[in-house]
């Protein structure tokens, strides 16, 4: 039993606990849920600061049978890419309980504790290193989430709930189908034996069948992700989740997808995604204009930040299928990047949700004069957004471009439209919230920041900036890690003039 | 050899579940004139009592295995699991019935015989290593079944399930006695393991054998009620009482599916490439139609009924696999299956009210928030039906998909899965009426669960999360006795 396991532990625990909670303490539940969920995110900076960067591989591994035949183990561990997508989790958690505290006030004691259960399934996901542990692990997260959407969601919350349901579901069955096919060659679910066994040539897959299970995978990852065309239920599910699910969904859940992308599609089947790399990285190049358009002409501020989401997670793809240290370095910097400045941006619109009661844009203006700490905090996580020097998404941002360049110069030059396209989307929303004439209802119910609100918002806003300015904190196990998935893909050399986009021709740098 | 009428001890022993099950059976319907008004719960605890001896018969008469009978039983591991599982169900199915019975004022003594004697056919089914003897016990087991769907007689309902249920279970019976007569014509034989041998031998006709094969796929395909011959269950399913339906869908099913699986791995074992494709369109037919036929019904019995022929679908799958490993997940799909759905029926019969009044899905609005305890455990029986992970639903099906891979069944397995998405859609629409719609008329006039649903509720939870996390011991019995004599 080491820290990771505690980690792990201590939501599933929690849940439970808080389940036996009676009814009417609802001031205990909260209470309870929120000592939980820190708990849990001081010790997972126990993993941060004893994690050997040098070292390459798992670290805080626990590998023991669950069930022995077929042999499934409870196998977890972390690297450095997986350290901090855990630690992301656990630091969101507490945020989320801490801004639903008086905005829930219906079946709190559920809402708390599945809170904790998502906690459990997300730590889950990015520790587990037996493929059917990460399934269930998968699974798991399905259930609170889709509760969430569906009992504390807004109007149309069924109907996005079960959309979203739906189409994970039927993409995580495909990604099942494929692991037991493996399961049946390799004779082992643990990931790194399979990987050993299809890197050393003791399986060798067709190319029919390496497509297919390649396909099968990147599917279920590429409708979590949401990778464009098929990021339909993200829009939905944002709008009408409550906003501690928005800010779990947006922070954590979509790096569900990336991250499954990175840590087994791509080492796993390193030809079909070489092969399969040029439509990807044009429907990543889609998704980050498509959503900044698409963003741009939304009345409603949620549904903007989904649109935007969908933008900024085409640059994560975009990063990873570039197959170059820079790029894989940008994507899983801009995946945390993207889980803070988009997790502030959700949670303001939450707080203004709050006061106000409405997420039309329309419907605010001037809220500069009535509630000015609230509008500094959103222009910071603005700027951030947009990909400002000194702030973190421009390091992200910039290494993804700059990955992207080394593989194909084409791409980087339309992926750079949708930072610019940011910027007049951001830039213009705030305009139009914050400026302007204040009506009467705004400066009746804006009333600025309250103490529980800062201790939701500082957090992020003081990683926004340190991860500005020194990302080498975060950059040097996660480039140590890269590495590995890069060699592990056999994708040391960028890939060349692969693909001609409409009109730009072919440009190898 | 002289001939021996006094049956040995082993030969007592390995029949003893039957004996004792047709025992108390007897007992209770003379008992039935002298406590019938006064003590009607008395013949419920009698019969559960029965079911747990029976089961303590199954456990003893596993640790003799072998034939019994001048070989007409087998009693093997394979036979002991389906008998204990079968005998559970009908402990189950005796906590759903004493709550369902008082509210309708219904006689409870003939109710309880029936079982009784309905659940000794299936435990006969299941340990028969002789075609004659599978037909007797399948008739034991389907005779007392039509006169259950029908036990609520001044019931139209009831009436029209029991007449369905009986015509066309009979005219499937006859096509399994036509296989039966054909095989015996080929190969002089219905001892099963003597058939096997007999068509090991070369002279033979092989169309006689492939038509045998085939009749009998049209009986036993009748009683697991696998497309294309699933007509009958939904209008019976929903007409009969609901306790009744529920045990209708996991019993005899599962008793079916255990000799249907025996036979076929037994007896034309050699010619399953013959009969595998058979097997692979009505696991497809079957799934695909139970799940798209759920999505637009809105009575919960007749979505349960379509929910039934899916999972019936799912089993074939694993069945087509024609494998040791196949056979070992359609048991354990089995036992899960039974479990979650006993258990979502056990809410079922909670809400449907005297005369089963409140069947709509809408009837179910706000039991999140009024009976929380309640809609919980249906979650779980919900989330187990959907698949997903730590419950034993999603185990059978794993193991389920695993064995057609193994099989090279991937197109199978694939279509399988996505229609496990679809089926997805139907389940979560109870978790939204329970959960997210305000508590309607029914949900706020709830009486609180009586104790024998609550037992009806609480052990299949605990029984479909033990699945769940720890399978292991179940599946292990399960392979290792997966192997058929041969």
């Amino acid at each position: 039993m080491n820290l990771l396991d505690i980690v792990i532990a201590i939501p599933a625990i929690g849940f439970i606990l808080a389940l036996l909670i009676p009814r009417a303490q609802e001031q205990a539940v909260r209470m309870f849920t929120l000592v939980c969920s820190l708990a849990a995110f001081v010790l997972s900076l126990g993993l941060a600061i004893g994690y050997q960067t040098g070292q390459t591989g798992q670290q805080f591994v626990t590998n023991v049978v669950w069930i022995a035949n077929p042999e499934i183990h409870y196998h977890v561990g972390v690297d450095g890419i997986s350290l901090w997508l855990i630690i992301l989790s656990t630091l969101l958690t507490p945020i989320a309980i801490l801004l639903s505290w008086r905005s829930i006030h219906q079946q709190s004691k559920e809402f708390f504790a599945l809170l904790l259960l998502l906690e459990f399934g997300l730590v889950g996901v990015f520790a587990a290193w037996d493929l059917f542990l990460f399934y269930v692990f998968w699974e798991i997260v399905l259930v609170p989430m889709y509760l969430l959407i569906g009992i504390w969601g807004h109007d149309r919350r069924i109907y996005a709930a079960v959309k979203f349901f739906i189409f994970t579901f039927a993409g995580s069955v495909l990604m099942l189908a494929a692991i037991i096919y493996l399961y049946n060659l390799a004779g082992t679910f643990d990931y790194a034996l399979i990987l050993d066994q299809i890197r050393s040539g003791h399986i060798t897959l067709s190319h029919t069948q390496e497509t297919f299970l390649f396909l099968a995978f990147f599917i279920a990852f590429a409708i979590k992700v949401p990778l464009f065309p098929l990021h339909t239920w993200l829009p939905d599910a944002h709008v009408e989740a409550p906003t501690a699910g928005s800010v779990m969904l947006a922070s954590v859940m979509l790096k569900m997808g990336t991250y499954g992308l990175l840590r087994f599609c791509v080492p796993m089947f390193p030809g079909a995604a070489r092969e399969n790399a040029p439509w990807i990285v044009i429907l990543a190049i889609i998704g980050i204009i498509y959503g900044a358009l698409v963003a741009m002409v939304q009345p409603n501020m949620k549904k903007l930040v989904a649109y935007s989401s969908v933008s900024h997670l085409g640059f994560v793809v975009l990063g990873i299928f570039s197959f170059t240290q820079l790029g894989l370095d940008g994507a899983v910097y801009q995946m945390l990047n993207h889980g803070i400045s988009t997790g502030a941006l959700f949670l303001l619109v939450g707080f203004m949700y709050d006061r106000r009661h409405s997420l039309a844009i329309s419907d605010y203006g001037g809220v500069a004069t009535v509630a000015p700490w609230l509008s500094t905090v959103f222009l910071i996580t603005t700027l951030a957004s947009i990909g400002l020097p000194t702030l973190n998404n421009f390091i992200g941002e910039f290494l993804v471009l700059q990955g992207a360049a080394q593989a194909n110069f084409t791409w980087s030059v339309f992926a750079a439209l949708g930072v610019i396209f940011s910027a007049c989307y951001m830039l213009w929303l705030y305009q139009r919230v914050f400026y302007g004439e204040t009506s009467e209802e705004v400066r009746h119910h804006m009333p600025d920041l309250n103490v529980r609100d800062w201790c939701c918002i500082v957090p992020l806003i003081a990683l926004m900036v340190w991860m500005g300015m020194y990302p080498n904190t975060f950059l040097l196990s996660v480039t140590a890690t890269d590495a590995t998935v890069l060699e592990q893909s056999n994708m040391t050399t960028p890939l060349r003039g692969a693909v001609s986009l409409p009109g730009g021709g072919t440009h190898a740098r | 050899m002289p001939a021996n009428f006094m049956p040995s001890a082993d030969d007592l022993l390995r029949f003893s579940p039957e004996l004792i099950l047709t025992i108390a059976g007897t007992l209770l319907m003379v008992l039935d004139p002298f406590f019938g008004k006064r003590a009607p719960r008395l013949f419920g605890h009698i019969s559960i009592l029965a079911f747990l001896a029976g089961i303590l018969g199954a456990l003893g008469a596993q640790s003799g295995t072998g034939f019994s009978f001048s070989n007409l039983l087998i009693v093997d591991g394979y036979a002991t699991f389906f008998r204990i599982l079968v005998l559970s169900i009908g402990i189950l199915a005796v906590l759903l019935s004493y709550k369902y019975l008082d509210r309708e004022l219904a006689e409870t003594g003939e109710y309880h015989a029936l079982l009784l004697f309905c659940v000794a056919g299936q435990c006969l089914m299941v340990a028969s290593n002789d075609l004659i003897m599978i037909f007797i016990g399948l008739e034991i087991s389907s005779i007392a079944t039509y006169i259950l769907a029908g036990y609520l007689r001044n019931d139209k309902r009831n009436n029209e399930s029991a007449l369905k249920y009986f015509l066309l279970g009979s005219f499937a019976t006859a096509f399994l006695l036509y296989g039966i007569a054909v095989i015996y014509g080929v190969t002089g034989s219905t001892k099963l393991d003597e058939i096997r041998t007999a068509l090991s031998q070369p002279g033979f006709s092989m169309a006689a054998v492939v038509i045998a094969a085939a009749l009998m796929i049209v009986g036993l395909g009748f009683k697991v009620s696998g497309a294309p011959f699933q007509m009958w269950a939904p209008d019976v399913y929903q007409g009969a009482p609901a306790p009744v339906s529920v045990f209708m869908a996991t019993g005899p099913k599962a008793a079916a599916f255990a000799v249907f699986l025996r036979i076929f791995m037994t007896s034309f074992q050699q010619i399953s490439s013959d009969w595998e494709p058979l097997i692979w369109i009505s696991a497809l037919l079957s799934m695909t139609i139970g799940n798209f036929a759920a999505l637009t019904q809105n009575n919960l019995k007749r979505l349960m009924a379509y929910s039934a022929i899916a999972h019936a679908g799912y089993i074939l799958v694993a069945f087509a696999a024609k494998s040791d490993g196949g056979a070992a997940a359609v048991m354990f799909y089995l036992a899960a299956y039974a479990l979650m759905n006993i258990g979502a029926f056990a809410v079922i019969i909670h809400i449907c009210g005297k005369g089963e009044k409140n069947l709509r899905m809408e009837d179910l609005a706000g039991l999140g928030r009024t009976q929380p305890f309640t809609a919980a455990l249906l979650t779980v029986f919900l989330l187990s039906l959907i698949g997903v992970p730590l419950t034993g639903g999603f185990f059978g099906k794993f193991y389920i998909f695993r064995a057609a891979l193994q099989s090279n069944l991937v197109w199978l397995t694939v279509l399988g899965l996505l229609n496990s998405a679809v089926a997805a859609y139907y389940y979560l629409r109870f978790m939204v009426v329970m959960y997210m719609h305000e508590p309607g008329e029914v949900a706020n006039t709830l009486e609180p669960l009586s104790l024998g649903l609550r037992a009806a509720l609480v052990l299949p939870a605990i029984g479909t999360f033990f699945l769940g996390i720890l399978p292991g011991a179940v599946l292990n019995f399960a392979r290792a006795s997966a192997v058929f004599t041969r």
